[in-house]
């Protein structure tokens, strides 16, 4: 018997979540057949099995997430027949013997169709142990798994009373009081998004399914936001030089030569930035870890709607390349984002990261940290406003970036400087692409 | 508004349907000369005529033809069926004609036939003559059944099934004919294919028709008395057409369900039932869908063996407090009830 256990399948991915199960037990596996797609913390992969056998039973069902190592599924090679055979609680009751060579009277037929654990068990009490017979799986009644998608709720530490373990509605009783907040392993209040009634008349509310994508969209950031003491720090560049300059190197372009786009600039400006600054490009490790890391390479992500929700592909090195190169690249990426899916390769590894909403014609905003990094920039459109020059007022093309800073790592006058440098670049633009 | 019998609420609306409309004719065995073998025809004979009450020899796929053929014609006859058990000599006719004939022949000849038949177990009549099989033609599309258990909706749901255009089995029960209650004075017809949620509660739907639906409103209220229960009862009323509606909105309501049938378990009207349930109700089930049915056994004739091959209300107090059990409502020693 193969135990199969949640790999690790990105640097930062901590757990996983099983997407979907494509064999089922009693399957033939191949070696490289695709055995369950597993989301991580940056995108959803497929699995392949790497020996081959039968699938004998799964571990996680689909929607647990589940910390790297856990066993997920055992599959039976042949080996170790003496392995306990794990599907007991799931045997089929025996069929109505037919009355013509019946021993003993048929039973009456009331309702044991599949009499689940309650057959071995006539008197559960409300404080049996729950099930761990079954790995780590989780029963939980189809309502209960509705109020738990519906008001996010972990049910991995909820104590299931039901038969065999399995978490009932009076189970949610605490969690769903209002102003109940749910246990935590580490003890720490964790937040309940919503405790009111899910359908709600008054406002017309209707529950719509999150996506796998947006879930951890809204995990990520929810932790981010919770954890990282963030502070906004604010520049204005005077930008009439760099869009002379860009329209200059438009003009320059052969025809097919993709353009060049001020966020093409902006992430090399950006890239120069921290090779001045390389304590901006770094990542706190927690509380617990006596050391911080800095990167020594420049992998900036690009803040990416796509139809699936928030993506980050990062390019990586692009304090390397040339403005052509990252404009092209990150064409490229947006691209894929919004057709066939990014990669957790192209998802991973960045240190800073670039948000960019100016074609909205927003002004400035803040973001959040994208972790572990450190720091990410917020980019305003670039507009002409009045501006003083010397005694005069003259229309310019100016541009607001903010820079979201982890504090723990990152003091205010750091990032005054890396905006500084930031802003000397964008108004000098040649050094840019110099 | 008056107590009476559901035998005598039958046999009160079958005599005014009479005096309404000269076209409703009643046939079958022993139900003129020996006023029908539950009585239900007492009388009639007398007051209408051999042209409206028609005796027939013991042939029920002759007589249920010839009623096809006369409800083709115009007429709406109203078969008498000795037991439910019995139709299995007519049911080419009821399935393979009575139900098809509209449809085949693109609506140029209706079926506005009633096929009046009693069901139930209980009267030591033997494995052949106490069979509940209306599921035979629940399962079949272009009939309609109907199953009242009270003697309001005998009435009602008769009323209804000799005015619809359309082949309707009348499901009767032995069991129920002496039982009585309050029957409107007004001739209401019921409208076919809706259930009735006969007692509201919070607790766990109990879902049944005929007499398990009597069943379950006197073990509810039993409940109700013993234990401070709050059970929400659902009299089907009709299996087809099923009103899945009502089932699915009591359940996400209850989170809980017990279905109670008097024939087989398996592949029963309780599997319908609950697969209407998962398909409609599933994210608000806090517990499985238990049935209870009778044995699947042919039935004995032995008193004590037939009397433990029908589901007993002790049957569904047991289901029921296994359910709540599982939902953690209750913790009840089971088997403890009485009947």
């Amino acid at each position: 018997m193969i135990e199969i256990t949640m790999p690790r399948l990105s640097d930062t991915m901590e757990e996983g979540a099983i997407a979907t199960w494509h064999k089922h037990p009693g399957d033939r596996v191949e070696v490289g057949d695709v055995l369950v797609e597993i989301e991580t913390d940056k995108a959803t992969m497929d699995y392949e099995a790497y020996e081959a056998g039968t699938l004998s039973q799964i571990l996680v069902d689909e929607g647990a997430t589940v910390t790297i190592g856990t066993p997920i599924a055992l599959l039976d090679d042949g080996n170790d027949a003496a392995a306990p055979a794990p599907t007991a609680v799931h045997e089929t009751t025996p069929l109505p013997t037919p009355v013509a060579n019946a021993a003993t009277p048929p039973e009456k037929a009331v309702s044991r169709p599949v009499p689940e654990v309650v057959a071995s068990a006539p008197t559960f009490t409300r404080s049996a142990a729950p099930l761990v017979s079954e790995g780590d799986r989780r029963f939980a009644s189809p309502l209960v798994r509705k109020l738990a998608r519906e008001h996010a709720l972990d049910l991995s530490q909820v104590h299931g009373s039901g038969p065999g373990g399995r978490i009932i509605r009076t189970d949610l009783n605490d969690l769903l009081a209002p102003g109940a907040s749910a246990p935590t392993p580490g003890g720490a209040p964790r937040p309940v998004v919503y405790t009111g009634d899910v359908v709600d008349e008054k406002r017309a509310s209707e529950p719509v399914q999150l996506t796998k994508a947006r879930r951890v969209i809204a995990r990520r950031l929810g932790e981010s936001a919770r954890e990282i003491p963030h502070y906004y720090v604010t520049a204005v560049a005077d930008a009439e030089v760099l869009v002379q300059m860009r329209a200059d190197l438009n003009e320059q372009l052969g025809a097919g030569e993709p353009k060049i786009s001020i966020n093409d600039l902006i992430i090399r400006a950006s890239a120069l930035a921290l090779l001045e600054h390389p304590t901006v490009n770094a990542s706190y490790l927690g509380d617990e870890s006596p050391t911080m890391l800095i990167h020594h390479r420049v992998n900036i992500g690009i803040a990416v709607a796509s139809k699936n929700g928030l993506v980050v592909p990062v390019i990586v090195d692009a304090d390397q390349k040339t403005v052509a190169q990252l404009g092209a690249e990150a064409k490229q990426l947006a691209l894929q984002a919004g057709t066939k899916g990014l990669t957790i390769d192209q998802m991973s590894g960045g240190t800073f990261t670039i948000s960019n909403l100016g074609m909205y014609g927003v002004e400035e905003f803040t973001a959040i940290i994208n972790p572990p990094e450190g720091a990410i920039l917020a980019v305003g459109a670039t507009k002409r406003e009045p501006t003083v020059v010397g005694e005069v007022v003259v229309p310019r093309y100016r541009m607001r970036f903010t820079l979201s800073s982890d504090h723990r790592i990152i003091d205010g006058a750091l990032a005054a400087e890396f905006l500084r440098t930031l802003t000397r670049l964008i108004e000098n633009p040649w050094r840019i692409v110099a | 508004m008056s107590v009476v019998t559901y035998r005598q609420a039958l046999h009160d609306t079958l005599r005014a349907e009479m005096l309404r409309d000269e076209n409703v004719f009643l046939i079958g065995e022993e139900i003129g000369v020996f006023e029908g073998s539950y009585k239900i025809t007492a009388g009639l004979l007398a007051e209408f005529g051999e042209r409206r009450v028609r005796d027939t020899p013991i042939a029920e796929e002759g007589f249920t033809g010839a009623a096809i053929g006369a409800a083709m014609l115009g007429l709406r006859p109203v078969v008498e069926i000795m037991t439910i058990n019995f139709t299995l000599l007519a049911i080419d006719q009821i399935v393979n004609h009575a139900a098809k004939i509209y449809g085949m022949f693109g609506g140029q000849a209706k079926v506005p036939l009633v096929i009046r038949t009693p069901g139930g177990g209980g009267q030591q009549l033997g494995a052949t003559h106490s069979q509940n099989i209306e599921l035979y033609y629940a399962f079949v599309p272009g009939m309609k059944v109907v199953a009242p258990s009270t003697p309001a909706d005998a009435k009602a749901l008769l009323l209804a099934a000799i005015r619809d255009d359309d082949p309707v089995l009348f499901l009767e029960n032995l069991a129920l004919y002496n039982t009585k209650g309050e029957v409107p004075d007004d001739d209401t017809p019921a409208e076919i294919g809706k259930a009735a949620v006969t007692r509201e509660g919070h607790d766990l739907t109990l879902i049944g028709y005929s007499r398990m639906a009597y069943v379950a409103s006197h073990v509810a209220q039993e409940l109700s008395e013993s234990d401070g229960l709050d059970i929400e009862v659902i009299d089907l009323r009709s299996l087809r057409p099923l009103d899945r509606e009502t089932i699915i909105n009591s359940v996400k309501k209850t989170h809980a369900a017990v279905v109670l049938e008097d024939d087989w378990l398996t592949y029963g009207i309780g599997a319908e039932i609950a697969a209407t349930i998962s398909d409609g109700a599933f994210d608000y089930l806090d517990a499985p869908v238990r049935r209870v049915a009778m044995a699947e056994v042919p039935m004995p004739y032995s008193k004590v063996l037939e009397s433990a091959a029908l589901p007993s209300n002790d049957d569904v107090r047991n289901a029921i407090y296994q359910t709540l059990d599982a939902i953690g409502r209750r913790h009840h020693k089971m088997g403890q009830g009485h009947d």
